[in-house]
């Protein structure tokens, strides 16, 4: 495409004319009237197509595409009438209000649901301001305040915020976000390493090859050797360790029935033996292995070469006899004859650090030496003498078979120990709580203390009544006739005057007897008073006559509306049919029960306070549906008599308070629309910092460097 | 890295972020925010009024709401992170925790009804109404702190009743102010006296049946003003303070000043036997021989009501402190209560065999105290109008009156007897007793003072009865040590908190509630406007489903699962609360147990 414009641009360049200069000066220049003047050199789309046919054959799309352009006859869709494009108009003015308003809504709804309303809403900052904020122009002109100031501002002292200085800040700040987000993402990054590094080990572990597995492990040993030599030198408890670990593995081995030509590997070895030479050797070169791993180690005492070597390296405990062997082994305790094993085993690690250096060439080479040595000892009939080298190839070799085939029963153990890991750990709490179980069960079986009268009512629950001593009632104190009517009998229930005032007196002794003879006035009132009080024969039969009398009135009654002689004869002695006097007697409902319905000694009167109805609320306000409702939130009294003072300012708190003389403007949308992005006003602050530092920072520096 | 890039140097520096990133650092730059000083906004200060002296007003209010939003913005983090590593820690975070049994003191009302199901506005309103009634109530909880006086009794010796302790042997005992309480006013020519203490209890209106009538500041002893009415006087009281006090004679109910001038002498209120004032209401009910009860409004000096009562003479008469419901005694043994809204009786009871002769209601209003000529004194619960006690007294109580604290005072004769705690425990023995000179017409005890006064034939005795009166006086409702000034500014406020006669009734939290009658009709009427119930709850109408399965028997299915919902709602509070209970309850137990004696084996054979 490159290539075909600079085509274009340049065509157009190289035929160029001189453009026609206008000498008129016209007021009106039409656009129409505007003419190709030289109509010759008039460019054409063809001409230009023609040029690109010359190009190469890249340009086809183009082409096409232009030449589409060329057949094109569409015309241009009609413009939409005036009432669509209002409409569409409108709908995107409506789109783009309805989100600017709704911005608004937090704010607003904010206000409305806001206990108190101070206004004006942005308040200036109550407390008293910093001098720099009242004087504007207040430098350190005295030589003690620069001073103080300048040595203020070297430790970054605040001067007028008793704040913290930066250090404290800091220290405070053990924790901030960015530190929290630095150290997760440390963590994140750990996690992900540890995930590639298993996944990693996971595919080599899958690897087959065995000579990739031999490397491998060979590199392995190497480097474990040269850590241990490290660690003998630098830490030399650890490099102890270590040793102990390694001296575990031996000793596994030992135990074990690894090289003892019992295992699959072996005994197929012994059948092929006696056809097979290689098979043979191998056999015995285990056999060898077996022989020496089951030698007794012993412990190589203070080694004199490796003191003289390294005598600062190591302390002394480390030669001490103690620690070298299995603690667990007392056999291995005390032991320090002097022929060992050990040499030899630190010869073979020389001879495989000197193998190091050796490039793959040297090695194929050995590889070379050593077959041809096998050949001759093979044709020699003789024992082979293996190279130790080789031995330890071999025995790797061997290794990495056994290691193939025993994982299958290794993984078989593996599963089988964990079966039992899990089963002892899920037995053990087990027994435990079944321990506990039977303790607490016993402990329940034991006789059940009664603390309270509810305990008692758990007690009849549980176990039937008969356990429970019964609980002396109270009814007794009440009023025996207070039980409730049977509802079954339909009669006017008769209050028995002997049911009533039925509360046993008890007699309280009096210290002194009254001995004083009422004066004759006294008298004389009391026994008027008893002539009135026995008037009525009895007072409690009395009492219940008007009880009865008062709620025979309350009763609703029934309206007979039974007209006698229509629809059937009438006169005298004749009633209506009893068909008649039901369907026309009409029966009012039933009112609800008396409030002295149980207290036979007790009238209560059943009017409505209609005093007391016309300072109570009888409609409810807005939002409240219910009376209950309404009830509850002007049940708390709001005065001071029942609450304390700050309580009492708090329920009386005006909704709106407006400051005197404050001016109320209306709510500027950048005041309080900010919450998106509540960080904006912060770049300006930083801006400032290292300015304001630079200034700030003491005006004496400044007048130092003028 | 914050530093400004130019062009030609961002290839560099991306280079170097790249370096950083393989040496494998961190992914996450290190931002370190400088924290913002105070000479930051200094010199940004200098900064724009150096520079511009007519954009200064701006910039300034620029500034005020720069700060208004970093003060929000801090708030805002300050909530987020409140604790900081180096802050020390409160071992007793929190206020301190108020007993339970002494919020619940003040609580009002049940909440968890009326908030279960509400949603929107009303919940809101409802939440806010709730949280500031919780905080109130432990506001109120915690400030009951600062009432710290406590009343103690008299405790006699080992086998000794307290009521064999003579008052002269505890005037000599207790301090001389105190000692001083204990006087006799030998009256012999008068008598026998009615009595009344001023609300305060500081004034004494002593009222002799012949006539004699005195007011007396009775701790200094001195005598305000004495006068003879030359009439037979039945009742003396004060009325709202110290300065009036009414006096019923024999035919006219007359006002006095505390001077002795009389100012009133009431027509409309003839033959009155017993008078009581209501000090919130304004109030003086009296009770005449001919069976009236009256109301007068002492405020404007009208009469509210007069009720006939038809009960014959009314010789005993009492109010209730808690809501001013007026209780009559009457000779067939009935204890009536009355207000002045209603004709009849409130509630009637049947108390005694014979007639009641004296009655007395506690402060609470929970419970009333009656004699009568059955020689029987009873305790009623005024709350179930049940009876709780009843006792025996060989010679039958003449007069009785309760103390602030709730001792009971009966006079039988010439001896005066003082119990305590008669509702809760049976009473065996009175706890004070004290013979006077004559028989007991009047008995008072003196609020926030622990005597007792006796008006008796041969004059007036003050007795000193410990742990009578309220320790802890409401300086902001009854003060008895009120300067001059403090007693007028107290009549004005009274005057102007006055309670409407309308409001008495038996329930006096009525006013807080909802006219239900009124509303049910208001409703009735606005649902037949409107042409349906806009609170009605909406009956759940299963959706209609297609390919059969909007048959009668799953649509039944559909309409039970969601069937009394509230119902359900209350059910499932109650069963949560009954297993709090429950647990709480087996929580206590076990701790009991615990704290308990230590297990042994034979524990179990111990019953």
């Amino acid at each position: 495409m490159v290539h075909t414009l600079v085509n274009f641009h340049i065509f157009p360049l190289s035929h160029r004319k001189k453009l026609t200069e206008r000498s008129e000066a016209s007021t009106q220049v039409s656009e129409f009237s505007v003419n190709a003047e030289g109509e010759g050199e008039k460019v054409k789309l063809s001409d230009l197509l023609g040029k690109m046919e010359k190009t190469p054959k890249n340009l086809n799309k183009t082409k096409k595409q232009l030449k589409d352009l060329e057949k094109k006859s569409d015309t241009l869709e009609l413009p939409l009438s005036r009432q669509e494009k209002e409409k569409i108009q409108r709908e995107v003015a409506y789109v783009k209000t309805s989100t600017e308003v709704s911005r608004w809504e937090s704010v607003v709804t904010q206000n409305r649901n806001a206990e108190q309303l101070v206004f004006p809403l942005i308040q200036e900052p109550s407390g008293p301001k910093r001098i720099e904020q009242v004087v504007s122009g207040w430098k350190a002109q005295t030589p003690l305040e620069q001073e103080i100031f300048s040595l203020l501002h070297c430790n970054l002292q605040p001067t007028h915020d008793p704040v913290l200085t930066p250090v404290e800040e800091a220290s405070l700040k053990a924790m901030s976000l960015e530190e929290a987000k630095i150290r997760r993402a440390e963590l994140q990054k750990a996690r992900a390493l540890q995930s590639y590094y298993e996944a990693k080990a996971k595919r080599e572990r899958k690897i087959k090859s065995k000579k990739y597995h031999k490397v491998q492990s060979k590199a392995k040993r190497k480097e474990f050797l040269k850590k241990f030599e490290d660690l003998c030198k630098t830490d030399p408890q650890a490099a102890l360790e270590e040793f102990k670990k390694m001296e575990l593995l031996r000793m596994e081995e030992r135990m074990s029935l690894k090289h003892q030509n019992s295992g699959k590997w072996a005994k197929s070895k012994v059948i092929m033996g006696k056809y097979d030479l290689v098979a043979r050797k191998a056999m015995q070169e285990q056999l060898e292995m077996n022989k020496d791993l089951t030698q007794k180690l012993v412990v190589p005492s203070e080694d004199e070469e490796q003191e003289q070597e390294e005598p600062k390296a190591l302390p002394d405990f480390v030669n001490d006899p103690e620690p070298v062997g299995d603690p667990a082994n007392p056999w291995m305790r005390g032991q320090l004859s002097a022929e060992a094993l050990g040499p030899e085993v630190s010869h073979e690690v020389e001879q495989e650090e000197e193998e190091e250096p050796e490039n793959e060439e040297e090695a194929l080479l050995r590889e070379f030496e050593q077959k041809r040595r096998l050949r001759q000892s093979e044709d020699k009939g003789f024992e082979p003498v293996v190279s130790e080298e080789q031995e330890v190839d071999e025995a790797e070799n061997r290794e990495a078979e056994e290691e193939l085939s025993e994982k299958g029963e290794k993984d078989d153990e593996d599963g089988l120990a964990e079966f039992k890991n899990l089963f002892n750990r899920l037995v053990e709490p087990v027994i435990l709580e079944t321990g506990e179980e039977q303790g607490d069960e016993g402990l329940e079986e034991g006789l059940v203390r009664i603390h309270s009268l509810d305990d008692t009512e758990l007690l009849a629950n549980d176990h039937e009544a008969s356990l429970v001593e019964p609980v002396p009632s109270d009814t007794s104190n009440m009023e025996a006739s207070a039980c409730p009517p049977s509802k079954n009998s339909k009669k006017v229930k008769v209050i028995d005057p002997s049911e009533v005032l039925t509360k046993q007196a008890k007699v309280i002794k009096v210290p002194h007897a009254p001995m004083m003879v009422e004066d004759e006035e006294v008298r004389n009132e009391q026994t008027t008073i008893i002539k009135e009080a026995f008037a009525g024969d009895d007072v409690v039969s009395d009492f219940l006559k008007d009880k009865r009398k008062l709620e025979e009135d309350s009763m609703p009654k029934v309206v007979d509306l039974t007209l006698p002689g229509w629809g059937e004869w009438g006169g005298v002695g004749l009633k209506p049919s009893r068909f008649k006097r039901r369907k026309f007697r009409i029966k009012p409902a039933p009112l609800p029960p008396r409030k002295d319905q149980k207290l036979p000694a007790v009238i209560i009167s059943e009017k409505r306070n209609a005093a007391l109805a016309a300072h109570q609320v009888c409609q409810l306000p807005f939002p409240f549906t219910k009376p209950e409702q309404f009830e509850r939130t002007i049940c708390s009294p709001v005065g001071n008599t029942w609450n304390t003072h700050n309580v009492m300012r708090k329920l009386t708190a005006p909704k709106v308070v407006t400051q005197m003389g404050a001016i109320i403007e209306p709510i500027a949308k950048d005041d309080f629309i900010k919450d998106k992005n509540p960080s904006k006003p912060q770049p300006n602050l930083q801006l400032t910092k290292d300015s304001s530092l630079a200034k700030t920072a003491p005006p004496g520096h400044k007048r130092r460097k003028k | 890295m914050r530093r400004d890039v130019t062009f030609p140097d961002l290839f560099t520096t991306k280079m170097a972020a790249a370096e950083e990133t393989a040496f494998g650092r961190t992914h996450v730059e290190e931002k370190k925010k400088i924290p913002r000083r105070y000479w930051a906004t200094t010199a940004e200060q200098k900064d724009g009024e150096g520079k511009n002296g007519a954009l200064q007003k701006e910039d300034s209010t620029k500034k005020i709401r720069e700060a208004w939003w970093k003060k929000k913005l801090e708030k805002k983090k300050k909530k987020k992170a409140k604790k900081s590593v180096l802050e020390k820690k409160d071992p007793f975070p929190g206020q301190a925790p108020i007993p339970v049994e002494r919020v619940k003191k003040f609580v009002r009302g049940d909440v968890d009804k009326v908030t279960s199901g509400v949603q929107g506005k009303l919940k809101k309103i409802l939440k806010r109404s709730q949280a500031v009634s919780t905080l109130a109530q432990e506001q109120a909880a915690r400030h009951d702190l600062l009432l710290p006086e406590d009343a103690g009794f008299l405790e006699g010796d080992e086998d000794e009743d307290t009521c064999t302790i003579a008052q002269d042997d505890i005037a000599d005992a207790v301090d001389i102010t105190s000692g001083a309480k204990y006087f006799n006013l030998n009256l012999s020519q008068f008598g026998p006296y009615r009595l009344d203490y001023s609300r305060a209890g500081r004034h004494l209106l002593l009222g002799g049946r012949r006539g004699h009538v005195s007011c007396i500041e009775w701790q200094s002893k001195a005598l305000i003003s004495e006068i003879n009415v030359m009439e037979a006087v039945n009742d003396v009281k004060w009325l709202h303070n110290e300065a009036m006090f009414a006096v019923a004679q024999k035919k006219w109910l007359y006002v006095y000043d505390s001077k002795g001038v009389e100012l009133h002498c009431i027509r409309k209120f003839n033959d009155v036997l017993r008078m009581e004032f209501l000090p919130y209401h304004f109030l003086l009910a009296t009770a005449s021989s001919s069976g009236f009860l009256q109301y007068l409004d002492v405020s404007v000096g009208k009469e509210v009501t007069a009720i006939g009562t038809k009960m014959g003479r009314l010789g005993v008469m009492t109010q209730n402190p808690h809501n001013a419901v007026i209780h009559l005694g009457h000779p067939n043994g009935t204890v009536s209560l009355w207000s002045p809204n209603q004709k009849e009786a409130l509630v009637k009871m049947l108390c005694h065999r014979g007639a009641v002769r004296s009655l007395t209601v506690d402060k609470t209003g929970m419970y009333m105290v009656t004699s009568g000529l059955d020689r029987k004194l009873k305790v009623y619960d005024l709350r179930a109008f049940k009876p709780l006690q009843s006792y025996f007294l060989p010679a039958g109580a003449a007069c009785l009156s309760l103390s602030q604290r709730g001792l009971l005072c009966a006079s039988m004769g010439d001896v005066v007897q003082v119990y305590r705690d008669v509702w809760g425990t049976s009473v065996k023995k009175p706890y004070m007793a004290h013979r006077v000179r004559g028989a007991v017409a009047g008995l008072a005890f003196c609020p926030f003072e622990d005597v007792l006064g006796v008006g008796h034939a041969e004059g007036f005795t003050s007795m000193i009865v410990p742990g009578a009166g309220e320790a802890n006086f409401d300086g902001m409702a009854l003060n008895p040590y009120a300067s001059l000034r403090q007693r007028q500014e107290w009549e004005v406020k009274t005057l102007l908190e006055k309670v409407q006669p309308d409001l008495i009734g038996l329930d006096p939290s009525m006013l807080g509630t909802v006219d239900r009658a009124t509303w049910q009709q208001k409703h009735q009427e606005r649902v037949q406007a409107l042409g349906f119930d806009p609170l009605a709850h909406e009956k759940f109408k299963p959706r209609r489903r297609k390919k059969g399965r909007s048959s009668s028997g799953a649509v039944e299915k559909r309409k039970r699962k969601v069937a009394h919902e509230d119902q359900r709602d209350v059910i499932r509070h109650t069963v949560a609360a009954n297993l709090s209970k429950e647990q709480e309850r087996k929580k206590r137990s076990k701790a009991k147990l615990k704290a308990g004696v230590e297990r042994c084996a034979l524990k179990r054979f111990q019953k």
